[in-house]
């Protein structure tokens, strides 16, 4: 079965980015496709290189830059959104004339029209957050 | 490109958080996609189509003027929930007039809104195809 899978809640504030992320690893180890991993709300948080959770912590950000590493996945952070709060990709960046970006490897960032697609083109559209 | 259900279900107030603005940012985006949308109000997100919304004071910016829009991206499939307005001591008076215009039928304006049971919208519900829920 091929899933499109959407996260609506920041890394740490709460649980759902866990859950996601569990979810699509499940998915994976059954043998199911994930056809493209939504960020949306502050789920885009999940896609900064600069977060520096306790050592003892998980480290979300860079498990899911793992995964989309391991799986080849499609993982794409809302432009609309994360222009609010202050992600960036290079190229978006220097649109927007910033001195610096912070996405870390395996997100890149695109509209909301992926996320339609992406339900258009997949079996189940799975929703995580509050 | 296949056509399929899309029901947006709104459950929070409209200021407080952004869920209730960035929920609409995805359906003004998703009337360009020709799929079959529909939009459920329950809970408090029965207050984002109250009529007469006023963000004075506190230096938000009141959207509440882009529900009125919808009718015009043929978005006409808006379900209310009863018991969500009955909690909170509002009837359909209390609601924006949302419509849209028949091309089929000299281009009358046909109201928008339906206000449904908790059953009633259960049914609705389980008719969809994909769920977004903010």
């Amino acid at each position: 079965m091929k899933f499109t899978v959407m996260i609506n809640e920041g890394p740490y504030q709460h649980q759902s980015s866990d859950s996601a992320l569990q979810f699509c690893r499940a998915v994976l180890a059954e043998g199911h496709d994930i056809f493209r991993v939504f960020f949306y709300n502050d789920g885009v948080n999940n896609g900064t290189r600069l977060s520096v959770p306790p050592k003892d912590d998980r480290q979300l950000q860079k498990e899911w830059s793992q995964l989309a590493k391991d799986h080849s996945l499609d993982m794409v952070i809302c432009i609309a959104a994360a222009q609010r709060r202050g992600l960036m990709d290079a190229s978006e960046a220097e649109r927007q004339g910033l001195d610096a970006n912070n996405i870390i490897d395996g997100f890149h960032i695109s509209g909301l029209g992926q996320l339609i697609e992406g339900s258009i083109q997949s079996d189940r559209t799975v929703i995580f957050g509050d | 490109m296949a056509t399929k259900k899309f029901m947006y279900v709104n459950r929070k107030a409209p200021y407080g958080t952004v869920y209730a603005l960035e929920a609409l940012e995805v359906v003004l985006i998703a009337a360009a996609f020709e799929q079959d949308i529909s939009l459920a109000f329950i809970d408090d997100g029965v207050y984002q189509i109250t009529k007469e919304q006023s963000t004075d004071g506190i230096g938000m910016k009141n959207f509440s003027a882009t529900y009125k829009a919808l009718g015009d991206y043929d978005i006409n499939k808006i379900y209310v929930e009863k018991e969500s307005l009955d909690d909170r001591g509002l009837t359909a008076d209390d609601l924006m007039p949302l419509v849209w215009e028949d091309e089929d039928d000299d281009w009358a304006e046909k109201p928008s809104i339906k206000i449904v049971s908790r059953e009633e919208m259960a049914a609705v519900l389980a008719a969809q195809d994909v769920h977004y829920s903010f």
